[in-house]
Parts: C-alpha cells; structure tokens; sequence
C-alpha cells in the first residue's frame, strides 16, 4: 500500500489524528498527538492488521521543545509492512498514556523508556525501572545526562 | 513458597535472576529481574564515530557477533543509500549462516546438558570450535569479529577460505545427524521436552516473542524471507515450521533451521560472485594503501575518515533482520554530524525473556529448566 493511501485511511478513521507524517527511505513514519496514542494503536491492531509492536523507544532531542519523541515501531506479518508511530512530548514532565492494554508486549518496552529517558507512562500495570538499580538517580539516555563523572555506590 | 533462582544459577545462561512462587512443586507465579548485565551500550554508540560503533555491536549478542554487526551496518548503509556489492552481500549472508549455526550449536549444547544429556555440549562445541577458527581465519577474532562494516567487509577474506569452509560444509550434516542420534529419539529427553512449555501462538505475538518459537508454534515467519536484506532472496532455503509450540517442537525447529543454514553456507560458496568486497564510496570507505601513497583524493579522503568520520544525512530508519533468536532490529537516528545522535537496539531475547512466563506459569517446576531453556536468550542482548 502506498503511504498517501494509508494516511488517507488514518485520516477518515479520525479527521486531524495525522499532525504530520514522513515517507522517507522505504518507511513510513505517522506523527499523532500524545492523547491520540492508545485509540490509534487499538485501531491500528484490529482493523490494520499490525498484530505486532516491534519496540517502543524514544529519542531526546535536547534543547529543542518539545523534547522527547517516543516512537512505536509496529509490523504486521500479513501483510508485511512496518510502520512508525511517532509522539513528541515536552521536557517540564513528559508522560504519555500506556499501550500496554493494546499489546502485552509494550510492558517491558515502556519500562525501559521511563527507566533511561524518564518518560512516565499513564496506566502502565507496573511502571519501574527495569535495567538500573532501584535507587538509581537521573535518565542516562537523555541528551543532558553525563557520559562520566557520575559516581554511585551501592547502598546494599 | 518464593524461590529465588539466580542471578548465579547455572541454568539461566547468564546473570537472570527469576523469582518463582511456588505452591508445592507448581510455579503460580514468575518474575524476571533483568538489569545485571547493563552496560549502558545505547549511551556508548553516541560517543563513538559511525564506523567506531560497529565495534560495540558485537558485545551486545555475543553469540551472534556477525549478525549484529550485518544489522547495523546494513541500517547505516541505508542512511548513506550506500550500495554494496554482491560479493560483499554474499559473502555476508555465507558468515551469517556460520553464525546462526555457531549459535544454535551452544544453544543445543547447553540446554540438553540442562536436561542431563551432558555428551551433546562436547559434540557441539566440536564443531562450534571449527566454525570459530574459520571467524578467526577472516577476521583475526574468534568472537569479536566486527568483520563487516560500513560499505563492505573489513579486510579480504584471507587465501585459502574457501577450502576451510567447504570442509567445514561437507561433514556438518552428518554431525547434525550425530546430535539427532542422541536426542530425537532418546526416551529421556521426549519426556523432559514433549509437551513442555505449551504457550499458544496468539499470546507469544502479543507478548514480543519472536524467532524459532513462533516458528515452533506454527508460523511460518521468517525475516528472511519476507523482509529479505543482503540478498537472502537469491537463496534456496525453507522455514522449518512445527505446530506444538513445546520445548521439543522448537528443538527441531532449530535443529532443521542448522541444515538450512547449511544449505545457504554451500550455495553461498558455490555461486559466489566475482567483484570488489567494498562499496565504491570513496568519502565513507578507506582507500587501499596502494591509492592512498599514489593519489592526492585518496590521501585526502583517508584524512579525513580516519581523523573526524564520515557524516551520514539526517535521517531515521529501523532495519530488521533474522537473528538466531529471532528479530533483531537497529534504529538508528542521525543528525548529520559523524556521530550517531540515537541507536536503540532491539534484541530478539528481550521480548522473548517477555514471554517466558506464559511457558512457566502454572507448571512444574522442573520443566522451567526445560522452558527456559528452549527460549534461548543471550543477557547480553536483553540488558544491552
């Protein structure tokens, strides 16, 4: 399916869901508004076909606001195609409803992004960090994160 | 009862630590606790030049070094719209079948020796033993081959290659017949394995599971060949497919997947193309030193790759391919600079690890062994 089509699709299901959207080297990428996020992806599984989320993950795009874009990397099988979901949130207290009630699997996905990047996730059955420790202070993959000097002694 | 298993436990292959809560001998609950093995490698990737980073790739799954590095490379190749040439693309495809059986040989290995066959893993590492002295005939690295980069292969495959992996090639199937032999028909493992670890295929898509165990439960989905890269559409091969979605269907899924790869391995040697391992891409791939002493360009442009980097246009793409586990996906965001401004890693065993529970939950505990086992995760890869 070429993109127009499949943004025109976006379009009827919810007129001014598409803020913009990008066909760029073979992959499409859907920009929608953060609020939009869970009824497009319940859309997207039962009526697209996109059975399957990929990964979700995010990129801090300090200093410029709004800061973070989290991103839903979708597929569907058959017929195998890929699709990108894109949200961009702001620095001062990014949140952004969970997609853990569409697809199981955003589970861990979205624990990493609020262990590394700090982006809390509304509704999320059990939302704590999942590679560092309890205790640990700080995002170490936003932009404004130090690469060294950051000491941490271990409590237990 | 609450059993901590782990973070040292011998059969988690690596630092997990599982916490099960136990009724008698029946698992009521579990809970993975990741994190261990985090190295901060996302963070890395940011500081590292484009072709630096391929280094790092490598330490992620370190079973499969070859194909991380495929996989990143082939997405900074995408960002460049970098064409390779077919040599160089097959002779990717040859390594990256090593590869999967390389790591499909320690995954057999070690979880019949889970299961107390313990002379399978010194059959296997027989032969894994032979796949990793061919690595270190290309790369100079047994494990840490960082072979491919970005616009080809790092050096010439060395003299004489082709002899190591047709020898190789020609006694496999007969060792694969060898594992089959002790196992398929072994009384002891068909009941350690046979209906263990039932998950159905529905709930293993939602949870993030991919690879040989969807493969085992009646998918036949293969990345390989429905999204295929580096030239994997001009190869014979078929998906091993079985519906039972227990440990022993997705034992002979990957015991098929190893002849396949096998296949792939002779066919890539046979019908190898002639042609030059490297893109021709003078501003991202260093010139021969030959060029380099004789030409100003030449001189000029390994100047300034080596000193500060090639810049990649700005840009996003997620490349997928068929890792052993199952899908691996690189994002990968630029920003026009020579640096990577954001690299996520998508390792098949995360969402794999995901879907473990499914396979636990409400059975013995013996067959946890048994289940995780046949999941076949690598830490490195869900901790990064």
């Amino acid at each position: 399916m070429n993109p127009e089509q499949f943004v025109e699709i976006l379009n009827d299901w919810n007129a001014g869901a598409v803020l913009a959207w990008k066909f760029d080297r073979g992959e499409l990428t859907v920009e929608v508004a953060p609020e939009q996020i869970v009824p497009l992806c319940q859309f997207l599984k039962s009526e697209q076909g996109f059975i399957r989320l990929s990964a979700v993950t995010a990129v801090d795009r300090y200093p410029m606001e709004p800061r973070f874009e989290v991103l839903y990397l979708l597929h569907s099988i058959e017929p195998s195609r890929r699709l990108r979901v894109k949200c961009r949130l702001g620095g001062e207290q990014p949140e952004i409803d969970s997609v853990t009630c569409v697809w199981r699997s955003a589970n861990w996905y979205e624990r990493e992004v609020f262990d590394l990047f700090g982006v809390r996730f509304r509704n999320h059955p059990d939302l704590r960090r999942i590679l560092l420790p309890e205790g640990w202070k700080g995002h170490p993959l936003r932009k404004d994160y130090p690469v060294t000097g950051e000491k941490y002694t271990y409590s237990e | 009862m609450t059993l901590n298993m782990g973070p040292q436990h011998p059969s988690t292959h690596g630092v997990l630590r599982m916490v099960l809560e136990l009724d008698g001998e029946t698992v009521t609950n579990v809970e993975c606790d990741i994190g261990y093995l985090h190295t901060g490698i996302e963070k890395e990737f940011e500081q590292k030049t484009w072709q630096q980073a391929v280094t790092l790739t490598d330490r992620i799954d370190y079973l499969c070094p070859l194909t991380n590095n495929l996989c990143y490379c082939l997405a900074v190749e995408k960002l460049l719209g970098l064409e390779i040439p077919p040599a160089a693309q097959w002779m990717r495809v040859l390594l990256n079948e090593l590869t999967r059986i390389n790591s499909h040989l320690v995954w057999l290995g070690t979880h019949a020796m889970d299961l107390g066959a313990m002379s399978v893993f010194l059959y296997c590492f027989r032969e894994r033993e032979d796949i990793l002295r061919i690595f270190e005939m290309f790369a100079g690295q047994r494990m840490m081959t960082s072979y491919f980069r970005i616009g080809g292969l790092a050096l010439d495959p060395p003299r004489g290659w082709q002899h190591a992996v047709k020898k190789f090639i020609d006694a496999f199937p007969s060792r694969v017949d060898q594992y089959e032999d002790l196992l398929t028909n072994n009384p002891i493992w068909l009941k350690r394995t046979k209906g263990v670890g039932y998950a159905p295929l529905e709930d293993l898509l939602d949870c993030g599971v991919t690879g040989p165990i969807i493969r085992a439960a009646g998918l036949a989905w293969d990345i390989r060949k429905s999204e295929p890269y580096s030239s994997y559409d001009k190869f014979d091969f078929d998906v091993p497919v079985r519906t039972e979605s227990d440990v022993y269907a997705r034992y002979q899924v990957r015991v098929e997947e190893m002849r396949q790869s096998a296949r792939i391995v002779k066919q890539a040697l046979e019908g190898m193309p002639p042609g030059p391992w490297k893109a021709d891409a003078p501003h991202v791939v260093l010139p021969d030193r030959e060029k380099m002493k004789t030409q100003i360009e030449a001189l000029i442009y390994h100047f300034k790759i080596v000193t500060e980097g090639f810049r990649v246009p700005e840009g996003e793409v997620y490349q997928v391919v068929e890792s052993p586990r199952g899908e691996m996906g690189y994002h990968v965001v630029s920003d026009g600079t020579s640096k990577p401004y954001r690299v996520f890693i998508h390792g098949p065993s995360f969402g794999n690890l995901q879907g473990l529970p499914l396979m636990i939950k409400g059975r013995l505990v013996s067959d946890a062994i048994a289940a995780l086992g046949s999941t076949d995760f690598v830490l490195g890869d869900v901790d990064r």
